[in-house]
């Protein structure tokens, strides 16, 4: 099956590759797979797989990484653009 | 403790359904609801008890209920009703501690939401294991989604540390995070604030006993999201259920513009034109938000509003095809522009139900798709109205 890929060259995740100390939690929490630990460093090898979960940047302990996170999803931000405010799936269990 | 619904009942009613030593460690629940239990004082003023809850444990910190890790005919009622979002907005337990099979001090703390499907999925995995689950209060909400939204988060989970007083409970101190849970979790702010340290676990809970039976180490394609073909499917009628509002409205107006003509207005060509209209819309829901989702890989295209868009040209164009004879160049024109833009737009909002979207991309596509769509809209809707005269 071809693989499931999204826009390219949009994500928002930074990177200070000064302050890790390779810990490797980024490349654990991460459900694409984004980070690489090499030479005790942490390493962005597949960036446009980012969802921008936030899950590295908030188990990062040293806030290496950074990134604006929140849901891809329409819904979420038709009601961020309605209401004026942070974009919000106001979506049942579902999704 | 005692303003939760999951507090214990009266002392009895441990006599009656202890786990017996040795016993199956499923736990069948008992035949008849309450068969036993009951009968003794279970039921408490203002409390209902969930069937999956077949004993009580004692503790030191008190009183766990015991979880079936079979799923009851009821059970998957209620999760084919999520699935297409009949009847109830909120399937949720009560947040607090649980138990499946009969854990002991030693035995892992898995960490969970308090969406009842999560809940069911996560019992059922662990049939034959005997671990602690610690319920999240996430306002009946998925782990991921959850997590997303803070609910699943830092705060929450020590707050129901503290609450179960799980260092009475174990003698370790590792919590087993679902690794989808980590958007709302910091994992060294956790162990800071309540001395537990976090173990993310596998994305599927499917995985939970292999995980533990490895030494808590995951694989790598336990940490990897698949976002396979029922995976998909599965969630495409809840988007369906969740467009009848905008269906019911888009028929009535279809039905009113349907009837204006070279008569001003007629009740034949309402029913008529506005049937017809009425089908080329519904054919545009069900290829962006059936066929698209269905075929997503296979779609050209990285942009779902494209994708949707080009669907909705190859469904519309086999309709025009299909009907060619009745159809004018106008009529065909309009059912081509409607299908595009109704199934682009259905597919765009297909993003929130992905494993692999990230918002800035949907808002850059959506910046893009919907002037597109609106354009093609109202070229369909003026040749539509062109075409009765």
């Amino acid at each position: 099956m071809p693989s499931l890929r999204y826009l390219e060259n949009v994500v928002t995740l930074q990177f200070d590759v000064e302050k890790c100390i390779g810990c490797g939690m980024c490349s654990v929490v991460c459900p694409h797979g984004v980070f690489a630990i090499e030479n005790r460093k942490a390493r962005i090898v597949a960036r446009d797989a980012c969802i921008e979960c936030g899950a590295c940047a908030g188990n990062c302990p040293v806030e290496a990484l950074t990134v604006k996170a929140g849901v891809g999803c329409a819904s979420a931000i038709i009601h961020g653009w309605l209401t004026g405010g942070e974009p919000n799936c106001d979506c049942g269990g579902s999704c | 403790m005692t303003t939760n619904s999951c507090c214990p009942p009266p002392e009895k009613t441990t006599v009656c359904c202890p786990p017996e030593p040795g016993a199956d460690p499923s736990c069948p629940p008992t035949p008849e609801p309450g068969a036993c239990c009951a009968d003794l004082g279970d039921d408490r003023p203002g409390y209902k008890l969930w069937p999956f809850v077949c004993a009580w444990l004692d503790c030191p910190a008190g009183q766990v209920p015991q979880v079936a890790t079979h799923l009851t005919a009821a059970d998957i009622t209620g999760r084919w009703q999520m699935r297409w979002g009949l009847g109830r907005s909120r399937y949720s337990i009560a947040p607090g501690l649980y138990a499946v099979g009969t854990p002991s001090s030693s035995s892992p703390v898995l960490v969970t939401a308090n969406y009842k499907m999560t809940f069911d999925m996560l019992r059922r995995d662990m049939h034959g294991h005997d671990a602690w689950l610690l319920v999240l209060d996430t306002r009946g909400i998925n782990v991921w989604c959850a997590a997303g939204k803070g609910t699943f988060g830092t705060d929450e989970l020590v707050r129901q540390v503290r609450r179960a007083r799980l260092q009475e409970v174990v003698d370790h101190r590792t919590l087993i995070v679902p690794q989808l849970g980590a958007p709302g979790i910091a994992a060294h702010k956790v162990v800071k604030a309540c001395g537990f340290k976090v173990v993310y676990g596998p994305v599927r809970s499917s995985d939970l006993p292999r995980f533990l039976e490895s030494g808590q180490k995951a694989a790598p394609d336990m940490r990897r999201v698949n976002f396979d073909f029922i995976d998909r499917l599965v969630l495409t009628p809840v988007e369906l259920v969740n467009m009848r509002r905008q269906i019911l409205w888009s028929t009535l107006i279809l039905l009113i513009l349907g009837g204006i003509g070279p008569e001003i207005f007629s009740f034949s060509a309402a029913w008529i034109r506005g049937s017809a209209a009425l089908a080329s819309g519904l054919l545009g829901v069900v290829t962006g938000a059936v066929f698209v989702p269905a075929l997503l890989p296979w779609l050209p295209a990285r942009s779902f509003a494209v994708k949707g868009a080009i669907a909705g040209l190859a469904t519309g164009f086999l309709a025009t095809m299909l009907f060619s004879s009745s159809l004018d160049w106008l009529n065909a024109l309009a059912l081509l522009m409607a299908v595009a833009a109704i199934s682009s737009w259905c597919s765009m909002h297909f993003t929130g139900s992905t494993t692999f979207t990230s918002p800035s991309g949907v808002e850059k596509e959506m910046r893009q798709a919907i002037p597109a769509q609106a354009a093609a809209l109202l070229v369909g809707g003026v040749s539509w109205l062109a075409g009765a005269f």
